[in-house]
């Protein structure tokens, strides 16, 4: 099986998803000539035409907005939104509408579209380039919002991300691009929306996490694992639905929790987890839930040791898994 | 900073009260004047407010411990003094470990309660009985848990012991070498339930001594690998001694015991279930593993032939009953042969120390009562003093009112030697557990008709079944026999024309 990068993943899953079927479009800043400003839809363009991969102007409300008037038109539009610290402008068209049609019509309307998105800092993006908003979207009904951390889940689920009748928020962690590299068979599969998967098992500790900070838990663990604590790594992917049943059976297995997201923690993807497991495994936990996030200061600063300390490192993880694992 | 909390004045002549129930644990955060704890005394019932903000640090006083008033039951960490969980408790003063050893014989004042004490919780706790009148009047039945059960109730001991102190106080044994006072996650609370887990036989591994749920199950895995491995358990200490006294048992039938259950639970059959331990019944379960592991008991038995006390019962109980409202049985003429019988033989009425063996001058009869979830020996005082007549309304009164959680703590208290009446339930040979400190425990099984010979010939006689489990230490089997001959004589030589006095 090739191995390839993040980025490659997702664009190989667009691009064949673009040659099967000729309702899916991409609109967006910079898609088209530029290939966006990461490269995810580089050369799609030329294959596709420029009505197939649509340079819009820097308005996100109004790729959004088009995206959902085409959506409900028949067709299957991919929005990227260049940085997700951007997408504030497109809020109202995804939340109150997008998110609202299937209910709003009695199920007769659905808006099957693909917001793209990379977010997440360590890129020196400093404010604007480097935020991680999730929380907002993974509190609305009637929104999917997903955060692959492999390629090979990249690839599956933005091809089932465009397969599914209702609006889909993609989010890619930027730093996993071309950070992250695996194994992704060619041709057509879809990876399920709605599924956590367990990346590492273990016994002792479940570590929850998405996006990039799955890597960083993986390395933490693996230098715990040479002190024989044993800990199970979850990849939460769909960010909602979220998977409880998957969060109930590894933290009831472990009894110990960490949750691990580059956010900030208050009213987070990590507080809804944190409650869940509250809610279902009071019997089975043998430690406090803990949570490592984002402090809560209002932006990612630039200034590099500056933005070491906002950071999620894998030496962060290290020392509250210790934590944990001393308890 | 640790405040200390004391027993309350909760009556003008009280001086002392019963913990019955501790409402908070250690860990627990208290608001002031939020009720921590249960107390019982012979006055009222009443819930201990707390003094101050804070964190339960330590409960000294067990539950069913009766207290002093002006003694301390608790340790408050208020609020300003900071962390409950380590250090602070950790430098606390040395209390008495909550779970007492079952085979501990000195008592400590405050961490092993007296039998008779514990037994107020017992009833207390105890649902209101289902009882019949007709139960009533003949009542007092079965005794401590037959003998057949002891040897696999032992073997439990130490899980038993903890049972009560480990996982309801949540706290762990100060000797145990574990850290003390911390708490119990809800993951090791449910497995300490599952598994039947004597906390004190655990090594906290986590933070500060705390018992982690990988402590547990990594015990769990060694005990129930190896039932016979001692090794684990701290050298010289009492729950070391639990499988030898199954060994020493070989005629106890092993697993199916009542009490045997915990150990094992979960990976027991398919349809197995567990009840779950209450306050009452590991009280018992207590009792009868610190009894049997305290005394050697030995057994007599002898029949007796009922005859004359069965014509005056035949011919006296319907003038009773309507005159005093309650049955005449058998049990208050036993009851008076065994008092006399005492009186001659005053080494059965009598209690063992390390100084001595304690002759009691008072002869107070204790009368076991079984409801249907608890035991109960309501005491009667000075019995030496009773008639037949007074034995049989009094004991008819302390039934009734055991069985409706009437009794008053000194009812229940003092007991010297105790007549177990197991006849009432048909049964014919029992041996009962001493009910500890006292010399020996006496059984009358039921009475049966039964082909006898008489002379040269064969009679049909009323014959009861008369045993004795006595304390080995105490006496030998020269007096315990003499004492059981007595209370035969005694019984068969009434004049069937006498009266009841």
């Amino acid at each position: 099986m090739p191995v390839k990068t993040y980025i490659e993943a997702i664009r190989d899953g667009i691009r064949e998803e673009m040659r099967r079927d000729d309702r899916v479009m991409i609109l967006g800043e910079d898609v088209g000539a530029k290939g966006g400003v990461f490269g995810v839809t580089e050369g799609l363009q030329k294959e596709f035409g420029e009505w197939r991969v649509l340079d819009s102007p820097l308005a996100e409300s109004l790729i959004v907005g088009v995206a959902i008037g085409a959506a409900m038109n028949g067709m299957r539009p991919i929005a990227e939104i260049q940085f997700q610290d951007f997408i504030l402008p497109a809020v109202d068209q995804i939340i109150s509408e997008a998110a609202k049609m299937r209910y709003r019509s009695n199920g007769d309307w659905g808006v099957p579209m693909v917001v793209r998105s990379p977010f997440g800092g360590g890129v020196h993006g400093a404010l604007y380039h480097s935020q991680s908003i999730e929380a907002i979207f993974a509190h609305i009904p009637g929104l999917r919002v997903v955060v692959p951390s492999s390629p090979y889940d990249a690839k599956g689920m933005i091809i089932a991300a465009l397969r599914d009748p209702d609006p889909v928020l993609f989010f890619e962690h930027k730093r996993c691009y071309r950070a992250i590299k695996g194994e992704v068979p060619d041709g057509d599969y879809t990876v399920p929306l709605d599924r956590a998967r367990v990346v590492r098992e273990g016994t002792d500790i479940a570590v929850f996490s998405y996006g990039m900070m799955v890597h960083s838990s993986l390395e933490a663990v693996d230098r715990l694992a040479a002190d024989g604590f044993s800990c199970e790594v979850v990849d939460l992917r769909s960010l909602r639905p979220i998977d409880r049943e998957a969060i109930v059976a590894s933290a009831s297995k472990c009894g110990k929790v960490l949750i691990v997201q580059e956010a900030n923690l208050a009213v987070s993807v990590a507080s809804e987890v944190a409650a869940i497991i509250a809610e279902e495994c009071f019997d089975s936990l043998d430690a406090p839930v803990m949570r490592l996030g984002g402090p809560e200061i209002p932006a990612m600063p630039y200034a590099p040791p500056l933005e070491q300390f906002y950071l999620v490192t894998p030496d962060k993880v290290e020392v509250k898994l210790r934590e944990l694992a001393a308890y | 900073m640790a405040l200390t909390v004391t027993m309350p004045q909760l009556g003008e002549s009280v001086t002392e009260g019963t913990i019955a129930r501790w409402l908070k644990q250690p860990g627990d955060a208290i608001a002031k004047y939020e009720s921590i704890a249960e107390v019982i005394t012979d006055k009222v019932n009443a819930e201990i407010p707390a003094p101050a903000d804070g964190v339960m640090s330590e409960l000294i006083a067990a539950e069913g411990t009766v207290v002093p008033v002006g003694q301390p039951i608790c340790s408050i960490e208020t609020a300003a003094s900071g962390a409950p969980g380590g250090e602070g408790v950790g430098t606390s003063a040395p209390a008495p470990p909550l779970a007492t050893s079952p085979a501990q014989t000195s008592q400590p004042p405050l961490a092993a309660p007296e039998p008779h004490v514990t037994e107020t919780v017992a009833s207390q706790a105890a649902s209101p009985q289902a009882t019949t009148t007709e139960q009533v009047g003949e009542e007092t039945a079965v005794a401590p848990i037959q003998d057949a059960f002891a040897g696999a109730t032992a073997s439990v001991g130490s899980e038993v012991a903890s049972a009560s102190g480990g996982s309801s106080a949540a706290a762990a044994p100060a000797s145990g070498g574990n850290g003390a006072g911390f708490h119990l996650t809800p993951a090791v609370r449910m497995l300490v339930r599952e598994h039947g887990v004597d906390l004190s036989q655990i090594t906290g591994t986590g933070i500060g001594g705390r018992i982690s749920k990988k402590d547990v199950l990594e015990y769990v895995q060694q005990r129930d690998a190896g039932p016979g491995d001692t090794s684990r358990a701290p050298a010289g200490q009492a729950p070391a001694a639990a499988p030898q006294a199954v060994a020493a048992a070989p005629v106890a039938p092993p697993a199916p015991s009542l009490v045997g259950a915990p150990s094992a639970p979960s990976s027991g059959g398919e349809g197995d279930t567990v009840v779950p331990l209450t306050q009452v019944r590991k009280v018992i379960a207590e009792h009868m593993v610190r009894s049997r592991q305290t005394s050697p008991h030995a057994y007599v038995m002898v029949e007796v032939d009922m005859s004359s006390v069965s014509r005056i019962r035949d011919r006296e109980k319907a003038a009773f009953e309507e005159r005093h409202g309650v049955k005449l049985t058998y049990l208050p003429f036993v009851a008076r042969a065994v008092i006399e019988a005492l009186q001659r033989h005053p080494t059965l009425n009598a209690s063992w120390s390390d100084a001595g063996i304690v002759v009691k001058r008072a002869i107070n009869l204790g009368i076991a009562v079984a409801l249907e979830d608890n035991l109960i020996v309501p005491v009667v005082r000075d019995a030496d003093r009773l008639s037949v007549v007074g034995l049989a309304t009094t004991m008819a009164d302390l039934g009734a009112r055991a069985r409706s959680n009437h009794l008053k703590l000194d009812e229940i208290q003092g007991g010297t030697f105790t007549l177990n009446n197991t006849g009432a339930l048909g049964a014919v040979m029992t041996q009962a557990i001493i009910n500890q400190p006292q010399a020996a425990i006496m059984t009358m099984d039921m009475v049966v008709k039964r082909p006898v010979v008489v002379g040269d010939a064969i009679a049909i006689r009323p014959i009861m079944n008369l045993g004795l489990s006595f304390d080995h230490r105490i006496n030998d089997g020269l007096q315990a026999t003499r004492f059981v001959t007595a209370v035969q004589k005694l019984l068969e030589g009434l004049d069937p024309a006498g009266t009841l006095v």
